[in-house]
């Protein structure tokens, strides 16, 4: 029965633990409201049914989740393999671009058939993205981290120059320099799952990705050498590993996922075409950075992914109806999602940092009266089925965890 | 009053000198209790140092030995108990609680930052007079003066991960002397030492004593508790079983205390058949890490049935050359082949497809995922055979018996296979490795250390697995230091020094007076 229990407990401590963060995150939040003199109750109550009120607000949460969720499984792929991929942004445009030069191409396939051609086109663009660094670090000792970044703005003016030549709109001509493709075909539109809603088959594409994912990396002999090479390089090689290859594969199949999101972003988008008005940013929404925090969100566990990035993209579709009902500054919101992401990737640290001081205050407490004896729970055990990051927290002298590296660059 | 809760242990001069209680003990600590998920790692222990005295922790893997110092220097916090010092109870939080209050440690595995110099790590983590600019030259000065005075040597400005393992840990001896510790605990010291580096440290642990400090010992090897210890503590599962002193003791009787059976300390050595070579090496060279040729020229061969161990004073060559066997380091010239086939410069998971299996010589960074599971680690070579891993899927359940076969057969102590690597004590990874490597149905197999760490009921089973695949016409490349133990395993002995083959000497002639002489780089008389 305690056993159970105690099972029980340990395995929802994984969620919990970003959850607290979370909640942290809207407590200093709202004494920000506070001080731009708005009320935080009726702003975080607008947030919340911005978020997830109703249909439309459910939908647009969504959407918001889907590129989130897509990035974030790769990024778990990646993550647990000790490959750092911040090249999410640049895998989403590659896969945007091939996928819509897809459709461009063969407008006139039928939607069975184009459907998944684009769709796999946008993997097949995202996984080159990512095959790039992971060759460079594999075979040249280039750092990923570096690479990936500097991928990021190749791909982003790679867009601005496809979509301002030879993919350009010829139709809007007139209407000036607008980096934008023509309206792509009908065929091509991800269909609505529920009628009079925008939620669409991306969000199942998505899913189904993430238990992919899982599979991926608890089921097969691959994930397992990735996973291996990830933890332990060297015993991986001892044991006869391709370690080259796995990291080429990590960051490939990791650049697929993204370069999936890209094209469910084209062919979801309300306008239904490719275009950059407000510079690629505009077009990504962050989602390849916003995704490297769903997944730690989630515990780098492609699975908790799913609800992590849901919330995730709660909390951004939400922190603008909360900017509406409150009448605040929008950098406040933009503060808030920040505040949200600090607190999640070092939510770990803390939470770890509190059980030692909850043990030492019981140490104290039991010194002073008899054995108030029952074994202290084991909460500092990780269930390797549950999800939490690879060989962090537990080990005080672990070098470079993945939480670590990325909260400086997701900003 | 300190002593009512002790234990009888009644020493002459424990009378009080003085009136209230000036402890007669440096360390005490009393009644530790630590539970662990799925394991009691200490139960009630008793346990207490006196100043001037060399104190041995013995027991089995996973006895609770490295759980006990952990507790004391603050790395865990326990469940019951206290911890007094001089008299006075401490609350020790964190190893700087347990350095402030003059407890240092040298680890199992070794704590060290091998990007740094060795006065770099020295310097770590202690304040500098010149905060907060560093003040290394000063560090180096008394460095050097602390190293003369115990005759530690060790270059201060070399890069740690330049330094052999007997040398970083007179690194890690320096760092807590450095600390000027009234207490110093040692966690398998000799585990990584040669036999002559061993003497030096059991020379310089017992002057450290003489100087009044107290000393925590922790070893598996008889002989050299026998020689060092003041005293000796037995765990077994948790608790002590028992305390005496070498005067009161044997070898024998220890080993009965610590497995609760009689052990064979000299394994028994099988007349097997020699057959077809399996292993040859041919004019091999090997650079080492700084450049300098490690193994320079060697010829060998192995034969199915046989063990040739390899004798010699680790940093000769012997890492080297086992790397370049299994694919690790590129051979300059030369060639290794394993059964037929030709593998030089082969990529290490061809050298396995060929037939070898190999237990590294640094089993925590060279031998386990920590972060895997047991049953995970237990997969790491037969990952894709089909008898595991059907469509590229792991096929669990198979897994997941012959993880627990193998941990039932090795004797791994762990609570379940599911248990996460780095919880398991040092000798039982070890074990995990051994029952991988072994299990694989080799055609060579290349052991370093194989006995290294773990405790002697295990290094029985160890020694008799081994014997066993030689029964098997298994070809056994043994790398080993302990002259005993090559002594007893193997039928020929080659004796590496400088990288070169000294000498092939058949193991019924061979005394150890004359493999000492080699190893130390004297000729051959004849
Ligand atoms: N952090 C931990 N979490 C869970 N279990 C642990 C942890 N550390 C140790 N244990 C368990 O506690 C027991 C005692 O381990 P300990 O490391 O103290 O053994 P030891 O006597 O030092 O053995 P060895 O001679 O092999 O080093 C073992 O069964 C081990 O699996
Ligand atoms: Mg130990």
């Amino acid at each position: 029965m305690t056993e159970i229990r105690q099972r029980l407990l340990r395995n929802a401590i994984g969620p919990m633990v970003p959850l607290t963060a979370v909640l942290l995150a809207l407590i200093i939040g709202a004494f920000m409201v506070l001080a731009f003199g708005g009320d935080p109750i009726e702003g975080y109550r607008a947030m919340f049914s911005g978020a997830f009120g109703g249909w439309d607000e459910l939908s647009e949460t969504t959407l918001r989740a889907t590129p989130l969720l897509l990035v974030g499984v790769g990024i778990c792929i990646a993550f647990r393999s000790s490959v750092i991929n911040i090249g999410g942004e640049g895998q989403i445009i590659a896969g945007a671009l091939l996928c819509t030069t897809i459709v461009l191409v063969l407008p006139d396939l039928p939607r069975p058939v184009l459907l998944p051609l684009a769709l796999l086109g946008g993997a097949v663009g995202g996984a080159f993205w990512g095959w790039m660094p992971g060759m460079l670090k594999a075979y040249a000792a280039v750092n990923e981290i570096l690479s990936t970044i500097m991928l990021n703005i190749v791909a982003g003016y790679l867009m601005q120059f496809l979509l301002l030549g030879p993919m350009k709109d010829r139709q809007s001509e007139e209407l000036g320099d607008i980096a934008q493709t023509e309206r792509l075909s009908e065929n091509a539109k991800l269909p609505t799952l529920l009628e009079g809603t925008q939620f669409n088959l991306g969000i199942v594409v998505a899913v189904l990705a993430a238990i992919v994912g899982f599979v991926l990396l608890w089921r097969t002999s691959l994930g397992f050498e990735m996973r291996a090479v990830g933890g332990n390089q060297i015993a991986a090689q001892y044991a006869g590993m391709r370690v080259k290859r796995n990291i080429v594969l990590a960051l490939t199949f990791s650049g697929m996922m993204s370069g999936l999101a890209g094209a469910v972003l084209v062919l979801s988008s309300t306008a239904h075409r490719l275009s950059v008005e407000s510079g690629p940013s505009g077009f990504t929404q962050l989602a390849g950075f916003n995704g490297i925090v769903a997944a730690l969100f989630g515990a780098l566990h492609p699975l908790w992914t799913i609800p992590a990035s849901f919330l995730f993209g709660g909390l951004l579709v939400g922190a603008f109806a909360l900017q509406r009902a409150v009448q605040v500054a929008t950098p406040l919101v933009v503060a808030l999602s920040g505040l949200v992401v600090v607190f999640v990737v070092s939510s770990e640290s803390i939470v770890t940092r509190a059980r030692e001081w909850a043990e030492r205050v019981s140490q104290i407490a039991k010194g002073g009266s008899s054995s108030g004896n029952e074994p202290s729970t084991p909460l500092g055990a990780t269930d390797p089925g549950s999800p939490r990051a690879p060989d962090s927290a537990s080990e005080p002298e672990s070098t470079q965890t993945p939480e670590t590296s990325s909260e400086t660059i997701v900003t | 009053m300190p002593a009512n809760s002790l234990q009888s242990q009644s020493q002459p001069e424990s009378q009080s000198e003085s009136p209230s209680p000036p402890s007669p003990y440096l360390l005490e600590m009393r009644g530790i209790t630590k539970q662990f998920p799925g394991v009691l790692a200490n139960d009630r222990v008793d346990f207490n140092v006196k100043a001037g005295e060399v104190h041995t922790l013995l027991g089995e893997n996973g006895a609770g030995k490295s759980t006990l110092m952990n507790v004391l220097y603050g790395l865990h916090q326990p469940d019951e108990g206290e911890v007094r010092m001089n008299g006075e109870q401490l609350s020790i939080s964190s190893p700087s609680d347990a350095i402030a209050r003059g407890i240092g440690m040298v680890h199992q595995h070794f704590m060290l930052v091998p990007t740094l110099t060795v006065t770099e790590n020295v310097a770590l983590g202690l304040k500098s007079d010149r905060r907060p600019l560093t003040d290394l030259p000063t560090v180096e000065k008394r460095i050097t003066e602390l190293s003369q005075a115990y005759g530690l040597q060790v270059d201060p400005n070399a890069y740690v991960w330049q330094l052999a393992v007997g040398e970083r840990q007179r690194v890690e001896i320096l760092k807590a002397l450095y600390r000027e510790v009234s207490l110093l605990v040692l966690d398998e010291p000799t585990a990584v030492l040669t036999p002559q580096e061993v003497e030096e440290l059991i020379a310089v642990l017992r002057q450290l004593a003489t100087d009044g400090r107290g000393l925590v010992f922790i070893s598996h090897k008889l002989h050299e508790v026998m020689s060092v210890s003041d005293r000796i503590t037995v765990l077994r599962d948790g608790h002590v079983s028992g305390e005496t002193t070498p005067a009161e003791t044997s070898r024998e009787q220890l080993a009965q205390m610590m497995v609760g059976r009689p052990v064979k300390l000299v394994p028994d050595k099988p007349e097997v058949d020699v057959g077809e070579v399996k292993l040859v090496i041919k004019d091999l060279e090997v650079e080492g890490d700084r450049g300098n040729l490690a193994v320079n020229g060697i010829s060998l061969e192995v034969l199915a049935g046989e063990i040739f161990g390899l004798a010699g004073v680790s940093g000769n060559g012997q890492r080297e050359l086992a790397q370049a066997i299994a694919g690790l380091r590129e051979a300059k010239s030369g060639t290794v082949s394993i059964d037929g086939t030709d593998v030089t410069n082969a990529h290490p998971s061809s050298v396995r497809k060929a037939g070898l299996s190999y237990v590294p010589e640094e089993r925590m960074r060279d031998g386990v995922v920590s972060g895997f599971s047991v049953s995970e680690n237990m997969m790491l070579l037969s990952r894709r055979e089909s008898e595991f891993a059907r469509f590229g899927f792991m096929r669990f359940g198979a897994i997941k018996e012959h993880s627990s076969n193998l941990v039932d057969r090795f004797a791994v102590k762990t609570p379940n296979i599911d248990t996460p690597t780095r919880n398991l004590s040092g000798g039982n990874i070890q074990k995990l490795i051994l029952a991988r490597e072994l299990s694989s149905s080799p055609k060579v197999i290349l052991a370093a250390q194989p006995t290294r760490g773990v405790d002697i009921g295990a290094a029985e089973y160890i020694n008799e697995q081994l014997a066993k695949q030689k029964a098997n016409g298994c070809a056994t490349l043994l790398v080993s230091e302990d002259l005993d133990e090559v002594l007893a395993l193997a039928d020929r002995i080659g004796v590496i020094y400088e990288g070169r083959l000294m000498d092939v000497i058949d193991a019924k002639t061979a005394t150890p007076h004359q493999l000492g002489l080699l190893m130390a780089g004297v000729a051959k008389a004849a």
